[in-house]
This record gives C-alpha cells, structure tokens and sequence, in this order.
C-alpha cells in the first residue's frame, strides 16, 4: 500500500473527491516550489503531482509549456525533481511524479522507479508511454512498490480500456476531453461518460484532470470522480501575480476554494 | 559490415530492433490504428495503388530521371556520378511521393482537413499543394525562425490556399512546429490527419511514408542497370528525418554490394556541439513518439540542433536509419554548412543544376566517397531537392548582393 492508497481509502470513507495539485519543480523557481508545495498542503490539496519539466511536452497547452521554461530555464533537472518530490512527502501528503517518457528512459528505468520510492513518492504518471512499450516500466515499477498511472481519453475504445486499466496502479487518470492541458469554461461532459466507461473495468480510484480550474467544476467532476486534478489554473495564478508571495497567495486561495469543492459534489 | 536485414523491418509493432514503436499520449491511439488499418488495406486495394501511380504518372511527374554528372565528377576522385532527379519532381522535391499518399489516405479514413509540420517549407508546400489537388483543409506549423529563413515557401503555400501558423515556441524551427501539430492532432483527431512529413513519429509513420517514398529506390536501381549494366557501388543520400534516404535507400538494402551512405548536417562540425547529426552525435532516446537515436542533454531534455539546412535542422531521426545504424548496414556521415555550401556552389556550376541545401549535404559526401573509391566505382546520389527556396541564404553565404 502506497501513501496514494490510503489516501484514496480513507477519502471514500469520507465519501468524497481527492484534490490533486500539479506543480512543476522548479517552479517558479527551486525555492518557490518548495513553497508552493506547503501551500498546496496547509490548503488542503489531499495529494500532489510534481511534474517533471521537459523540453518537448506536446500534451500540454501553453500555460504548462511556458511553466517548463521557467523550470528548465532555472537548471531542473532529475536531481531537482527527485528534492521537489521528497519537499512533498516529508509533509506526509502523498505524491507522484508526472513526466514525459524520454526523462526515465534517460535516467534508467529501473533506477527511476527506485529514486521515486526512495523519496517517498507513490507513483508516475506518464502521459505519452502507452501500454505496448511498458514491459520494463511495468517490471521496474513493482519491483520499487510503485504504482504506474496511466492517462486515458475519450477516444480509448471499450475494447482497449481494459488493457489500459489492469496495468494501471494506484489510480486512473482520465483526460476529460480530447487536447492539452489548460484552464477551460466548462469542463467536458464527455468525463461523466469516460468515467462511467472506465469503471466497467477496474476498481481503481478514478482522478479527471485537463480543464479544472474553479471551485463550481471541483464540485460537478467530484460527483463522479475519485480524485480531481489541478495544474494550468495554479500555473496561470503564479504567471498572472506581480511576485512569488502575491502567487503563493492566490495559489492558497485557489486550493482551499478547489478543497471545498470536491466536498460538495456528493 | 552488411547484415542483410529481412524484407519489411517493420512487420513487428512498427518496431525496427530496439527502435520505433509508439510513444503518444492515448488519445491518438485510435487515430494511429485507423492509419495503420487505411495505410494496410490500401496497400492491397488495386484500385488505390492504380489512382497514385496514375496520380504520379501525371501530376508528379515519375518517373524521375537519372543524369550523369561527368563535369561535377572529376572533383570526385573520377568516379562515374548519377542524379536521381528527384529535384524534378512538381513541387521541387521528393516530398511530393509522401503527401500525395497521405492525401489519398485522408479522403479514404473520410477526414477533411489534413495538417503538416514543415522546416524548409518543402513538405509544407507539398501538402498545401496535394491539399488544394484534393480538396481538403490545410493548416502548416512551420517554426517562427524557418519562415524567416524560408520566407518564399511561406507565399507559395499561403497562394496553394494552406493557412501558415509561424511557431514561437522553444526553438523556433522544425522540432517545435511538430510539437504545435501534434498538438493540434490531439484536439482535432477525429476530423483531421496528421501528414507527417518524415520517416520519423509514431507507428506507422516510419513504415508508412517509407512505403511512399520506396518508389525512389525502385525506379533508381532500374534505370542505373539499364545505364551502366551493374548495380552502384555507394548510394547517398542526406538524413534529417530521413526520408529521401530511407526511399532510396529501401530497395537496395538487400543487395549487399551496395553501400548505403546517409549524410547528416553537421553545422558547425560535430565537435562544436552546433550541429543537427543525430546519428553522428546523439544517444538513443524518444522524441515525436519514437525511439531512435536523439540530440539530448544528460536528463533527458531535447537538445537545439543546427544547421544552415532548415529541412536537415532536427534532433531526431527515423528510427529505421537507427537500425540501420546499428546493425552496420548503413553508414552516417556528418557534413559541415561549410562543406555543404562548397557542393552546392560546385554542383551550381558544373553541372547548372542549384540543388536544395539538404542535399548538398549528400553531395559533399559523394565528394569523399569518390575520392575514397576511385574511377571506377559509381556513386548514385538522391537528388532530393531543388535549391530555388535557398538562394536567398546562398546569396547571403556568398555575399552575392540582392538588391
């Protein structure tokens, strides 16, 4: 059992949503992350993502894309990721690790997944390695007590759901709407559909990221979803304020305002 | 050094040895299999094969000529020297063979609108050009520095009707404009195909655009027997992603006697770390949704290539050329602006042929490989493209005025 196990647990036992938070390391800068990080848990974000901040991320929009210019541009690297991550879970709160696939192929894939559970971290997420390439991750991952959490679209058949869903641990992360990441006025009712559509399949916890960014939506995905995934609208918070402490501000704002919403939906 | 590989290297999951495959985000994956399905059944479908070659016959104009460069030749050790004259192609390039494939594809999987990536503007004008044949939507992600370096197929592709949206992000050139695609495909899969314009991308792309350019190879083995009664000794060709390569590359790779010489761009010289020879100077790695080998830094993060060549001037390559690589049937060499320029002027004028700066590259090497093999060897050099959309940056590299 992971420290995203239990959270999961227990938030059923409450009968509601878990709030997770994206943060990129080095973002806005080492330090700031690191603040960032204990906001998001003095706010309570139930866990948190630390996204691994890569040159080509053609699953995110331009809010996330500028976001790892700023991280890479202020030296982060696997080293910088592997500290962000370990800033989470010294909190307690549990943690995953979301990156594109090169970064692990680079670093070793075995070494990758050890460096994960040695900081404390519950997971990866990996939005573009698909099922037909995992064998290695796959081994690598149990052999470390990690979960690998893969992400699913609208445009995943029934047919393939299964396939993608009996490899996943820890829980499935469901791309509510066909794009990239980004802040959107409604999120896409084609979520309800795919959540429905994945619990068919696997008695994991269900997170829907992509789109997410106010209170309103927290509430409407938590109704149906296990977990609720933040990430451009925390980004955009600390792009738009006028310095680090004005961000961390409005990012405390944000999440306690997002905490309260995935305890109403249901 | 010649392993003889099987016939299709491909046939396992898109996988060539340790390479290929499929890398993407699960919302492309129906649209992948779709392509794999469309591509496959059309492969088979005699009434498709028939509307391309027809389509080729009349409007690309193939098959492409051979010519013997005797004057360009005695600069190369004497060796017998023969074009494949791809440069005559509509459109100016070998790019032509791929889209007009895909083209047919896109209305055959009923999708209306198709968008392309584009470096030199070649592919991006091939597409804008099969788009308007066909009737179909057209939408070019070129990088913001390449439109500048390549302003003149920015007009011809927006007077084909195609929209071209200018890349500001990252690097500004060929790697960022296939991010911007392949953001777009995520958003718009249902309606839109994706015409990836090299041997590069997920799985089927590398088989795929293989299989439309393969045609190079297949004309060029016939017409250099027919004309010098024995099979090359070296065939050359430049390697960005790779695709006028690996086309002419494809029919010889079972005739052992053949070497295989790609030609990457080595910029300022491998050594400088300013250069875009991925093969020459990179690792293994993903990008674009493959495995080959990679420009990266020692965590993972693509690494800025660069080239005089916007169409050599990535960080990746197809991952066939990797296996290719690897297993020593083929060669890669890396060729510097400076000794790319130095062809391209002496092609220029001994043979009055301006070739594109991407395949000056491949005929710098035919330079060296001459020399190494002496008079009596012949050298076959693809021909990939004509240098019309380069003499604005020849005429700055020669400080020809152009006012």
């Amino acid at each position: 059992m992971t420290a995203l196990d239990n959270l999961f647990a227990k938030v059923r036992a409450e009968n509601r949503a878990a709030l997770i938070a994206y943060i990129p390391a080095g973002f806005p800068s080492q330090a700031g992350c690191a603040k960032v990080i204990q906001a998001f848990v003095e706010a309570g974000v139930d866990a948190i993502e630390i996204g691994f901040p890569y040159s080509d991320p053609v699953m995110d929009g331009p809010t996330i894309q500028a976001a790892a210019v700023t991280a890479l541009e202020n030296g982060t690297g696997s080293a910088e990721v592997m500290a962000a991550l370990k800033t989470a879970t010294d909190t307690g709160v549990a943690a995953v690790v979301m990156t594109y696939w090169n970064p692990i192929e680079r670093y070793g894939v075995n070494e990758f997944a050890q460096a994960i559970a040695a900081n404390g971290g519950s997971g990866v997420i990996t939005p573009d390695l698909t099922i037909e390439e995992s064998a290695g991750w796959l081994i690598a991952t149990k052999n470390s007590s990690i979960s690998p959490i893969y992400v699913v679209a609208p445009s995943t058949s029934d047919a393939r759901l299964p396939k993608v869903t009996s490899a996943c641990g820890g829980f499935v992360y469901a791309a509510s709407l066909m794009g990239v990441t980004g802040a959107r006025n409604s999120v896409s009712s084609g979520a309800a559909d795919l959540v429905a559509r994945i619990r068919k399949t696997t008695d994991l916890p269900i997170a829907v990221g992509l789109g997410v960014s106010t209170r309103e939506q927290a509430k409407g995905v938590a109704a149906y979803a296990d977990g609720v995934i933040v990430g451009s609208a925390f980004i955009k918070a600390l792009q738009d304020a006028p310095n680090e402490d004005a961000g961390l501000a409005a990012v405390s704002s944000l999440a306690r305002e997002l905490a309260k919403g995935v305890r109403e939906g249901r | 050094m010649s392993t003889t590989p099987k016939e299709d290297l491909s046939a396992i999951l898109g996988h060539f040895g340790p390479y290929g495959g499929r890398f993407v985000p699960e919302a492309l994956i129906g649209a992948l299999e779709e392509l794999e399905e469309a591509h496959r059944t059309s492969q088979q479908d005699p009434a498709f094969v028939a509307e391309l070659a027809e389509l080729h016959r009349t409007y690309t104009g193939r098959p492409s000529i051979i010519t013997e460069a005797k004057r360009f030749a005695e600069h190369a050790g004497g060796a017998r020297i023969i074009l494949k004259r791809e440069d005559l192609n509509h459109t100016g390039s070998h790019k032509i063979n791929n889209v007009l494939g895909q083209a047919l594809l896109t209305k055959r999987m009923g999708k209306k609108r198709i968008i392309a990536e584009t470096g030199a503007g070649q592919h991006g004008v091939a597409s804008a050009t099969a788009a308007a044949l066909m009737g179909l939507e057209c939408v070019v992600y070129m990088g913001e520095e390449d439109t500048k370096r390549q302003a003149l197929n920015v007009a011809r592709m927006k007077l084909l009707g195609a929209e071209v949206v200018p890349v500001t992000a990252g690097s500004r050139t060929l790697k960022d404009a296939i991010n911007e695609a392949m953001r777009d495909w995520v958003t718009n899969v249902e309606t839109t195909h994706y015409l990836l314009g090299t041997v590069a991308g997920p799985h089927p792309f590398p088989t795929m655009v293989r299989d439309f350019h393969k045609i190079i190879g297949e004309e060029t083995r016939e017409q250099v027997l027919a004309l010098t009664g024995r099979l090359p000794d070296a065939v050359l060709a430049c390697v960005g992603g790779g695709s006028n390569a690996i086309g002419i590359f494809h029919r010889f790779i079972s005739d052992p006697s053949v070497r295989l010489i790609g030609l990457e761009a080595g910029g300022d010289g491998v050594e400088t770390g300013r250069h875009a020879a991925t093969i020459t100077g990179g690792t293994p790695g993903v990008l674009h949704g493959t495995r080959s080998y990679v420009l990266q830094d020692a965590n993972g993060q693509t690494v800025e290539s660069h080239s005089i060549s916007a169409g050599l001037d990535y960080p990746g390559v197809g991952p066939e050329h990797a296996y290719l690589h690897d297993i020593g049937r083929a060669e890669y060499r890396a060729i510097t602006d400076e000794q790319a320029m130095h062809a391209f002027a002496l092609l220029s004028k001994t043979e009055g042929i301006i070739p594109a700066i991407e395949t000056a590259h491949a005929l710098a090497g035919a330079l060296q490989v001459g020399n190494e093999l002496g008079k009596d060897a012949i050298i076959v050099i693809n021909l990939s493209g004509r240098g019309d959309k380069d003499v604005q940056t020849a005429a700055q590299y020669f400080g020809i005025p152009l006012d």
